[in-house]
């Protein structure tokens, strides 16, 4: 069972729209004056195909419009601001993770929400904004998921000599673990490693960041394993490094690396030590007819429901971001595997972890991405 | 280049190891793409030839990537759009691109060399700055992210062929024929649709490959200005490079070779019937 | 002069076309219009219609794409966010030479601030400035976020007279410029309001029922300060601004960040405060304006388009310079084989360049990771150890093997044609007159190749220079040229100034080329496929 084949099957459902899953075709009320086609921002991959299932397909066959999908969530707020610029707006709904929301919000590219009116209560009728709680980060963003960055390594490395990173530090530690490794191309989260594994308390990680010293500090720390890493853009790109031994260490979401484990059972195993939680959601881009707003209203209210939700986590191992859809996620839809385990708020898997300051990198992200790139580059 | 029976030891070795070294070079220019073709047909998901592809057990070889090319969406939405978008680009490119290079091809042209470097541009102007351009203005006249916008990028691009390949042609063009056909009565239109235009034929039709070609390999541009509805092979093969590298890729590449071959072939007789009609027959 | 000779039968005189002897006659046509009239028109005609003929095509790339890059070169110089965005402080700060300005422009940016917050541009400005000063983004965003809840005046002033926080009563004391109201006389805050009132509009809600914004009222106050005109006083009796508890606006500024205080900020306000810009330009350059006005080099941390310039060039130089290598000999055989041999040989050059790159790129790909082909067949000729296996990918190596690969063909062509052209007599002749091999063909053979291997090289390096898709997907990071940072720039640092003047300089190396190329060669001499 591959991705590939995931995605094969993903099409042949898609075909004959709702066949497969006519009997769950679920209760909607109407759509008035509603467009009837949407074009969908996503990630591409894995996680995109959990949408499609969860959601989107459901969606589909209940109301009968298209949705066209948008790999270039990765570029969204390039996109949205050339879209601004152009007064023209292709997309009707933008999936992006916390911070590119803040930026999108903070430009005016993006429309803010009321999130008790558009989304739909907990089934035991608590609000949604009490529901989603602190994973709502701005007035733009309806969340998703929770995710985790963290790394996967391989479990055949000769060299380590039976030896197994269990520690994030043992990234950093290229006498034990030897081996190039894999991060990803921007200072989100490598920063704060770089700082914890320099002895950097995690309380304080982004105290010391704020100083002028703290983020070269953080990058000297990175260059003592520069020459062994290769730096990805894309989050399936670690999975397939992994997968052709090319790395034998690499950070990537944890979605990504379940695939390669449980789904493709490449011999990888998951650290994760520290790893760093992020949310990942909806905005609406700004400058939407009103049919199309209709259209996007109604089915964000479906999408975020907290059935869908749960839902998604059949698919691909990332936490809803809804209280009350955590006790619904259970086994694998297609491998039949229990889902808490691989999940990055199972207990066991956050001893040390670290959340993402939305607000720093949204006020520092322009001078610290500046920097972390001329040094990427040098 | 044959050697001599006099040719001495040294003469012989060298005759044979210049050979040998063009034998290699060959090699590299030709084994990339036809290393290919075999892994394609791989049953596993690897990349590289397994035991039982290296055995030619039958059972190492499966057409599994070729089934996922051909009925997976993810593949078939992108060959269908670039199946639509090259030969548009391609009309356009080679109805506009001919009557030009025939207007070029007259003997008073003002500002001849100017028009022509022009035209050319967008051929040695680097992707990246054409893609940005393009990207920018049209996305700020709302052509961004359409079939048209994409189009039109797409036949700028294609241009130069059409102008270099037929400009080719004219100079070696008959101009008595045109003024004999002039003298007896057919105007300049007729003159030209039953004249010239058939006698320069392969030109225009070398240069339509040729846009056809860059409109259907070409990836820079297309990811800047189409949107996810106007994805094309390319495309989704680099997203595919950069992301997740999937067989699937080498059998969508093999299609490819396959496509190249038939245009190589294409090509070639009509570069022999040009011969031909030309009196310069292969030698 | 041309015209002049083509008229034909009139002898050119010294003095050229114009010192024509008056007495000679005019020549007749057939039709009795003087031959050179007839002539010239008949000329004219014909530049006519094959201006006609090529007009479309002309038109549809000048519109199509010479024009968007343009454009798009515009925003290289484009600085029209700063001026836009900070018209008042900027108006202010010419007015203030000192390294920190004082309260006269702390108060113009509290407006302006409050302006740009609320129709969400302060962050894209924050962005634009941070190119030149690192930190004015994090400012810009942090202040925008307070700047409209900065209440030292509003709270006062509401506290004093509720008709402060009522939308009518502000409606009836502006007017509108058309029916001025009795406070419309004021310096700053008629125009704050009106800001004010038309962003309440366009969000869908009536400024008559909505308290004005915190900035709205600091506007009043400001203006609260001095004598007021008569029928202002009246207006607003019985509320007395002698009881607001003045303070500062830059007091409250520095409070919110000690960075207002240090002359970082204002000194990149300053330079960049025009509508147009070099400071793209100069960063492409790894330099900056200094606070003097001269162009200084920039932080050692912040330098680095130079080096990937000097990288794009070194690389392609090694590329061209491989594509000789390997193009040469390979050229040299097929000119020198029977037509029939070298047109079979010639699709081993010619299936390469016109397979899709997509498709070369990805068999290397496939081919030079630790676990491909080549590795394997190192591997297990023992050439290699399993646990020492070559990088050659995602470094320069990856980027030099596969583009060679690429761009080869394009080199083989030219070289081909040229040296078809070399008469094979020449080196006879040569041997003949006692030359060895190798004198016949370095004296007499390759300086009649030289004009193939200029045509090759300007054009695999033209198009080498220019690559992006190629070094993307096997460079890593060490063998990325220019284009792929104008890609970074445009679609993830959304710096498109940078990435527009980036491309100007690149663009402007490659048509110094191309005019080379179209001097020595000629553009229209370009050989396709053989």
């Amino acid at each position: 069972m591959t991705i590939r084949h995931l995605l094969g099957t993903a099409a042949l459902a898609l075909a004959p729209a709702g066949l497969a899953l006519a009997q769950d075709v679920p209760e909607l009320p109407p759509c008035e004056n509603c467009a009837d086609s949407m074009v969908i921002m996503s990630w591409g991959g894995a996680y995109q195909n959990s949408q499609l299932k969860a959601y989107v397909e459901p969606y589909v066959a209940a109301t009968g419009i298209t949705v066209t999908w948008d790999e270039s969530s990765n570029e969204a707020v390039a996109k949205l601001r050339a879209a601004q610029e152009a007064g023209n707006q292709p997309f009707d709904l933008v999936d992006v993770e916390g911070p590119d929301s803040q930026r999108a919000c903070d430009e005016g590219l993006a429309i803010e929400i009321d999130h008790d009116e558009v989304l739909a209560p907990a089934p035991d009728g608590t609000p949604a904004s009490e529901d989603f709680g602190e994973s709502i980060v701005n007035e733009c963003f309806i969340p998703q998921i929770v995710f985790s960055t963290t790394f996967g390594y391989r479990t055949d490395v000769a060299e380590w000599e039976g030896r197994t990173p269990d520690d994030l530090c043992d990234v950093f530690d290229l006498e034990a673990f030897p081996g190039r490794r894999s991060l990803q191309a921007s200072p989100k989260k490598n920063l704060e490693w770089a700082l914890i594994c320099d002895g950097v308390p995690a309380d304080e990680v982004y105290d010391v960041l704020s100083e002028p010293e703290g983020v070269e500090r953080a990058l000297a720390k990175l260059d003592t394993i520069r020459d062994q890493v290769i730096w990805w853009n894309a989050g399936a790109e670690t999975p397939q490094l992994l997968a052709d031994k090319e790395v034998v260490i690499g950070s990537t979401y944890n979605g990504r690396l379940f695939s390669v484990i449980a789904e493709q059972g490449q011999p990888v195993d998951m650290l994760w030590d520290w790893q760093v939680f992020d949310f990942d959601g909806w905005i609406v881009p700004a400058g939407l007819s009103e049919e199309r707003m209709n259209r996007v209203m109604h089915f964000l209210r479906f999408a975020t429901d907290t059935q869908r939700l749960a839902d998604q986590a059949k698919y691909i191992a990332y936490g809803p971001a809804r209280a009350s859809s955590q006790p619904l996620v259970s086994t694998h839809a297609e491998l039949g595997i229990e889902m808490a385990p691989h999940m990055p708020t199972n207990p066991a898997n956050q001893v040390n972890y670290l959340v993402n300051s939305i607000d720093w990198w949204a006020d520092n992200q322009d001078e610290v991405e500046a920097r972390f790139q001329n040094w990427l580059a040098q | 280049m044959a050697l001599p029976a006099y040719a001495s030891a040294g003469q012989r070795i060298w005759h044979y190891g210049f050979r040998i070294l063009c034998g290699l070079i060959f090699f590299y220019l030709i084994a990339p793409i036809l290393v290919i073709i075999p892994l394609s047909f791989n049953a596993q998901n690897f990349f590289t030839f397994t035991p039982e592809m290296l055995a030619l057990d039958p059972a190492g070889y499966s057409l599994r990537h070729y089934r996922d090319f051909f009925t997976n969406i993810d593949w078939q939405l992108p060959l269908w759009n670039s199946l639509k978008i090259a030969p548009m680009a391609t009309l356009i490119a080679v109805t506009l691109g001919t009557l030009a290079a025939v207007g070029l091809s007259q003997s008073h042209v003002p500002f001849r060399r100017a028009i022509m470097a022009v035209l050319i541009s967008p051929m040695i102007v680097p992707l990246i700055i054409s893609a940005a351009g393009m990207y920018f203005f049209y996305s700020r006249i709302g052509l961004q992210g359409t079939y048209w916008g994409v189009v039109l990028a797409h036949a700028a691009l294609g241009i130069p062929f059409v102008i270099i390949t037929v400009t080719a042609t004219l100079v070696g063009f008959d101009r008595s024929l045109t003024r004999a056909a002039a003298s007896l009565g057919a105007g300049p239109l007729r003159t030209f649709w039953r004249v010239q235009l058939p006698l320069i034929l392969p030109g225009v039709i070398a240069g339509g490959l040729f846009a056809f070609v860059t409109s259907f390999d070409e990836v820079v541009v297309v990811m800047f200005m189409g949107a996810a509805g106007q994805k094309t092979l390319p495309w989704q093969m680099f997203t595919g490079l950069r992301e997740q590298i999937s067989p699937t890729i080498l059998a969508a590449a093999t299609v490819l070779v396959a496509v190249s071959v038939v245009l190589l072939a294409v090509l070639e007789l009509l570069r022999r019937r040009n011969e031909r009609l030309r009196g310069l027959a292969p030698s | 002069m041309a015209d002049a000779t083509l008229t034909g039968p009139i002898p050119p005189a010294p003095g050229g076309a114009a010192a024509r002897p008056p007495e000679a006659g005019p020549m007749l046509a057939a039709d009795g219009t003087p031959l050179r009239l007839s002539l010239q028109r008949s000329l004219r005609r014909q530049k006519l219609r094959a201006l006609l003929l090529i007009a479309p095509l002309l038109l549809f790339v000048l519109v199509t794409f010479v024009f968007p890059i343009g454009d798009m070169l515009m925003r290289s110089v484009d600085n029209r966010i700063v001026p836009e965005t900070l018209p008042r402080t900027v108006e202010a700060l010419a007015a203030d030479p000192s390294p920190v300005p004082g309260e006269p422009v702390f108060e113009a940016l509290l407006l302006d601030l409050a302006i740009a917050e609320e129709r969400k541009v302060h962050t894209r400005l924050g962005t634009r400035l941070n190119y030149e000063w690192a930190g004015a983004s994090s400012l810009f965003r942090a202040a925008g976020r307070e700047v409209g809840r900065f209440d030292h005046y509003a709270d006062q002033m509401r506290a004093l007279d509720p008709r402060m926080g009522d939308g009518a009563a502000w409606a009836a004391w502006m007017g509108t410029p058309d029916a001025p109201g009795p406070l419309r006389g004021l310096a700053r805050s008629p125009a704050a309001y009106d800001e004010w009132a038309a962003l309440t509009a366009a969000a869908g809600r009536d400024p008559l029922d909505r308290a004005p914004a915190d900035w709205v009222l600091t506007a009043l106050a400001l203006d609260l300060r001095g004598p007021l005109p008569p029928e202002a006083a009246s207006a607003l009796a019985p509320f007395d601004p002698a009881a607001l508890e003045r303070a500062p606006i830059r007091d409250i500024f520095l409070e919110q960040d000690r960075k207002w205080g240090e002359p970082g900020i204002w000194n990149a306000i300053r330079l960049y405060s025009g509508p147009f810009t070099p400071g793209y330009y100069l960063a492409a350059l790894d330099r900056q304006l200094s606070p003097e006005g001269g162009i200084v080099l920039r932080p050692a941390t912040e330098r680095i388009h130079v080096f990937l310039f000097v990288r794009t060039l070194v690389m392609s130089l090694v590329i061209t310079g491989f594509c000789i290598l390997l193009g040469y000999p390979v050229a040299y055989l097929l000119a020198s084989l029977p037509a029939r041999t070298a047109n079979l040989l010639m699709i081993l050059v010619l299936l390469p360049f016109w397979t899709s790159l997509l498709v070369r790129t990805s068999a290397w790909k496939v081919l030079l990771q630790q676990q491909g082909v080549i590795n394997d067949i190192l591997v297990w000729a023992g050439i290699v150890a399993d646990n020492a296996r070559l990088v050659m990918i995602n470094n320069q190596a990856g980027t030099i093997i596969a583009m060679t690969h690429i761009l080869l063909p394009f080199m083989i062509l030219p070289l081909y044609s040229v040296m078809k052209g070399i008469p094979p007599s020449y080196v006879r002749a040569a041997r003949s007159l006692g030359a060895n091999d190798w004198t016949a063909f370095w004296r007499v053979y390759f300086p009649q190749s030289v004009p193939g291997i200029g045509a090759g090289s300007i054009l695999v390096f033209i198009l080498a220079i220019g690559y992006y898709i190629t070094p993307e997907l096997v460079g890593g990071t060490s063998g990325v040229f220019i284009s792929n940072r104008i890609a970074y720039h445009i679609s993830t640092s959304l710096n498109w100034g940078l990435a527009a003047a980036l491309g100007a300089l690149l663009l402007v190396f490659v048509l110094i080329l191309y005019w080379t190329y179209d001097r020595l060669v000629g553009i229209d001499n370009v050989k396709l496929g053989g």
